[in-house]
């Protein structure tokens, strides 16, 4: 709805108002235009002063730097736009990581706050209000600083059942490795897909008959055979591997480094406080009347969240969730700040000290997010326009 | 004698320290239509609300069909399938087509067919006149179109009773006369029906007892001509002057 | 009789002791009723109130009984409890940063000023909010600056490198909301402009701003922006910081103002019209003083947000409270302090950010009082 001020019906297009729009317009472009000429002559002159140019050359030059952490192959002898990848793959597995964790979590708190158990709702309350009341990096420092600092080294590390470990240089778990790897991901993907499908035409061939029919088992059932199959009938070697101590450290199996913990970690913890915000207030968008009228036919409390409170409350809660999610994503470049590789901190923060090219790495690097985020801002429309209440 | 299909036995109810439900008797047979009427804040709607458990209630007992109501228990919805609503906000779901609206309670709680309960519902909608709405949304009615569907869709889970809520007084004027019509209907076919409503007019036509509420007690029952014309007590003829003006 | 079976009592309603006289007794028995009516909610209970109970006991005696609250290092602190002696020691920089110790007086008396213009602005009774509002970002930012620079008139140059701490988190605080809601709000108004090139240019901004990480809007205005300046200034780190902060929450308090333009029903701009207001005055004397109202929640949550991004510049260089701390913390006399003094900044933010957030609660409340009479 964009409230703007109508125009008189009888205004001619020479009328003051016309002219004086076009007077502020022109004003406008006038004012950014001197402004672009003064900068641009700055930004030439001040190039060759360094002996620098504008340019993207810079990217295919040898980085000459080693990271610590990468999900891709990467060496000190690769180029920025290498390094640049990498910064993007670890923001992005950093970022995943907390939406899942800070989803879970933020459902349970949103969802407690609504108990009728007096403390259970209580206790989150005081978790949101305390939690978002601090700054993101404050909690970022005190889980890296503080709490994992205080956990043992490898050799005294807790054990998990002697297959995974924690410890101070990170959580070992056990690996699944593949020499198909391609085949494994592509037949998980398949089976969720064939799972859904079935799980759908069963639901609905009990819906059309009235016969109860318990959908979840051959769903379920899908799900792990065809993996299973197909790593059995192509002869893949899967091989199992359980991180084990040898000297001062662990061999064997994945880590997760400290790093990421503590990322993780912070970023689940204070943004389930926000997401926690948005569950309540969509479940309460959904007007007591329609709990009622649920009621009032017959649906327990399980149905009438299943049919009628949770497909309006969804509604009004992915807009502000994604938002919440593409907070997440920015707040991800906190990481430069305890040494994690991200984006910013790989390429906005290493390169420019390497190459001084703070014009095309700073562009670069708010390019890649700007684009995420119209991206996601896009599909949230869509999914509005979709889902819309239909009204007059 | 057949027993009645509800009994509510020294009901009380308290809201804190009010005392919102005042040792309320009242029975109904089946077939029975009542017309609860009162100043507001008598306890009319907390009454009929605590008949299919929507209100919990301290002392007392409320009985359908022989079942006990009580809020926490496992037979609610059971009983709640029996009894069907009228709300004076219709709440009708927004997000379902009003097919569908009709049409959720048959199939997730009856188990019926998903043929069968859309040509049921389609039935239930000619009735009410509102056939060819069936597959629009809610918020594309009008207040008395929503309320009439409201109707059915409280009609689509054979209940043996239905309680109205004041079931027209959050519409417009002139839609308050399609859903009273439809109201009439419904009471011809032999429907028990528990209606709170300020609607006299209604009440004259299709009632078998008038049962005045003040101060959230019974104040008086009788037949509706016997009430209206003579009304027995002070508090109902007051009541009878401000709504008949 | 058609009943046979007797009709037990209740209808289901937990067990309140609702007619009992003392108010105290009825709060404490709904607050049982509520906590341990049914078994599983007694379970939910007590498996909350053990988690509690854990957490406690595990701070509490950390914090306050075992604590050491004097000394002149780290070694001083025996005992295994918190090391409040470092937080004591190194108060005055935790407060000031490198401000020279002489010349605090200055940062005291500019801290009082900012007081005074803060009390004149929020508590409600006071008059004049307008001149508040004025003196608050006209006469306190000039003053400000002035005063804790220095430089003239016999008073010492401090440069801005030296202002560090709780100073300086203000300093970037005060200005960042001072400044930001005044642009935020010609953006939004630009942004629901007709004028096709005003709008785009607000609407390009604020999606500009709102998708990319703060961070990233920092290190433009502290690395690129140099770049577009004559060549050989040297621009203040601060004041570079101070115009970062500025565009981002910019965008922001944009939103939050549109918002509350929008929830101003049309027919005011109706009325407006009928009378024969143009688009200004409107604007001036219709619209945005019913959009106030709206907007204080938006406003004062991106304050909140606000001041808690201000812990960011840390990794552009400047001392604010979080980074003195951590300063603090890797003195070797000091080392192994990092719980006590993230306490301490948590402490200070949690105060600020839930103190902003029950005034804004209390000013809803009074808007809605002020309805209902």
């Amino acid at each position: 709805m964009t409230i703007s001020v109508p125009d008189h019906p009888q205004r001619s297009p020479l009328g003051r108002r016309r002219i004086l729009g076009w007077l502020y317009q022109g004003l406008l472009v006038a004012g950014v235009a001197l402004i672009a000429y003064v900068a641009i002559g700055n930004l030439y002159a001040n190039l060759a002063a360094r002996g620098l140019k504008l340019g993207f050359d810079f990217l295919w030059q040898e980085a000459g730097f080693e990271i610590a952490f990468h999900l891709i192959p990467y060496t000190a002898s690769d180029n920025y736009w290498r390094v640049f990848l990498i910064g993007i793959t670890n923001t992005l597995l950093v970022t995943v990581l907390a939406i899942a964790a800070s989803t879970v979590l933020g459902f349970a708190i949103g969802i407690a706050q609504l108990s009728s158990n007096w403390t259970v709702s209580r206790a989150a309350r005081i978790y949101v209000e305390v939690v978002r009341n601090l700054p993101q990096l404050l909690h970022i420092l005190i889980w890296y600083n503080v709490a994992l600092r205080a956990l043992p080294p490898p050799r005294a590390a807790h054990s998990l059942g002697d297959a995974a470990y924690l410890s101070n240089r990170g959580i070992y778990i056990p690996s699944l490795t593949t020499d198909r790897p391609g085949l494994l991901a592509l037949s998980i993907l398949l089976a969720l897909i064939l799972a859904l499908v079935l799980f759908r035409s069963l639901t609905s061939y009990a819906e059309r008959t009235g016969r109860t029919v318990n959908a979840w088992l051959p769903a379920f059932a899908v799900l792990v055979a065809l993996p299973a199959l197909a790593i059995v009938l192509s002869g893949a070697q899967v091989s199992f591997s359980v991180p084990h101590l040898r000297g001062f450290n662990f061999v064997g199996g994945w880590v997760i480094v400290p790093e990421v913990v503590a990322l993780v970690l912070a970023m689940a913890i204070y943004n389930a406080a926000f997401i926690g915000e948005l569950v309540r207030a969509s479940i309460e968008s959904v007007n007591k009347g329609q709990r009622e009228a649920s009621a009032a036919i017959g649906f327990g409390w399980w149905q009438t969240l299943r049919f009628i409170v949770i497909p309006q409350a969804v509604r009004v809660l992915l807009p502000p969730l994604s938002n919440q999610y593409l907070n997440i994503l920015k707040g991800s470049s906190l990481a430069v700040a305890i040494g994690y590789p991200d984006l910013v901190g790989v390429f906005t923060g290493i390169s420019i000290n390497q190459t001084g090219r703070a014009i095309e790495i700073v562009a670069m690097t708010m390019g890649v997010y700007l684009a995420i985020s119209l991206l996601i801002g896009a599909l949230i429309n869509l999914f509005n326009r979709m889902t819309r209440i239909v009204e007059r | 004698m057949t027993p009645p299909l509800i009994r509510l036995a020294n009901l009380n109810k308290w809201y804190s320290d009010f005392h919102v439900l005042k040792d309320i008797d009242l029975e109904v047979r089946q077939g029975e239509r009542i017309v609860v009427c009162g100043p507001s804040g008598s306890g009319k709607s907390t009454m009929i609300r605590c008949i299919n458990g929507l209100e919990a209630y301290e002392q007392g007992a409320i009985t359908v069909g022989g079942e006990l109501v009580a809020q926490n228990d496992d037979n609610i919805e059971k009983i709640r399938q029996r009894v069907g609503m009228v709300f004076q906000n219709f709440n009708l779901f927004p997000h379902l087509s009003i097919l569908d609206n009709l049409t959720l309670g048959p199939i997730k709680l009856k188990h019926v067919p998903r043929a069968a309960a859309e040509a049921r519902a389609m039935e239930l909608l000619e009735r009410v006149h509102i056939g060819h709405q069936a597959r629009k949304f809610p918020n594309q009615l009008s207040g008395g179109q929503q309320q009439r569907v409201a109707i059915a869709r409280a009609l689509a889970m054979d209940p043996d009773v239905m309680l109205f809520d004041e079931p027209t007084s959050a519409l417009d004027p002139e839609m308050v006369k399609e859903v009273l019509d439809v109201m009439i209907e419904l009471a011809r076919t032999g429907m028990t029906m528990i209606c709170v409503t300020h609607e006299m007019g209604f009440a004259r036509a299709v009632a078998d007892r008038v049962v005045f509420m003040a101060d959230g007690a019974i104040a008086e029952v009788g037949g509706p001509d016997a009430f209206f014309s003579a009304p027995k007590t002070e508090r109902a003829r007051q009541f009878i002057q401000q709504v008949i003006h | 009789m058609t009943q046979a079976a007797a009709l037990p009592e209740t209808g289901g309603a937990r067990p309140s002791p609702l007619r009992a006289s003392n108010p105290l007794t009825r709060l404490l028995g709904d607050l049982r009723g509520r906590m341990f009516g049914t078994r599983r909610d007694a379970l939910l209970s007590l498996a909350v109130l053990a988690i509690l109970g854990s957490i406690a006991s595990a701070i509490l005696p950390w914090a306050l009984v075992n604590a050491t609250w004097t000394g002149a290092s780290r070694a001083d602190c025996t005992g295994g409890g918190a090391c409040w002696a470092f937080v004591a020691s190194k108060a005055p920089q935790f407060i000031y940063g490198f401000y020279p110790p002489l010349e605090r007086w200055r940062p005291d008396i500019a801290f009082s000023l900012l007081l005074v213009g803060l009390v004149w602005l929020m508590v409600p009774r006071i008059p004049g909010k307008a001149y508040a509002i004025a003196f608050i970002a006209l006469v306190l930012p000039i003053t400000t600056f002035l005063l804790l620079r220095g430089g003239f008139a016999g008073l010492p140059l401090v440069p801005s490198d030296q202002w560090g701490g709780f100073m300086l988190t203000m300093i970037l605080a005060v200005s960042g909301i001072t400044f930001s809601l005044p642009f935020g709000v010609v953006f939004a108004l630009g942004r629901q402009s007709k004028l096709p090139l005003i709008r785009w240019f607000c609407v390009g901004f604020i999606e500009l701003c709102r998708g990319v990480p703060f961070l990233t809007v920092l290190f433009m205005a502290i690395v690129m922006l140099p770049f577009f300046l004559p060549p050989g200034t040297k621009p203040d780190p601060l004041a570079l910081a101070v115009g970062g902060i500025i565009f981002y929450e910019a965008a922001y308090m944009a939103e939050v103002v549109r918002g509350g333009l929008q929830a101003v029903p049309k027919g005011q701009y109706e009325a407006a019209m009928a009378i024969g207001f143009g688009y200004w005055r409107t604007m001036l004397h219709i619209i945005l003083p019913q959009a106030v109202r709206k907007v204080v929640p938006g406003v004062v949550n991106t304050t909140i947000s606000l001041l808690k991004n201000t812990t960011l510049v840390m990794v552009v260089g400047l001392f604010d409270l979080l980074n003195i701390v951590s300063a603090g913390v890797s003195d070797p006399l000091w080392a192994g302090s990092q719980a006590e003094g993230y306490f301490i900044v948590g402490l200070v933010f949690w105060l600020m950010s839930f103190g902003l957030s029950c005034y804004s609660r209390a000013i809803e409340a009074g808007f809605a009082r002020a309805d209902r009479s």
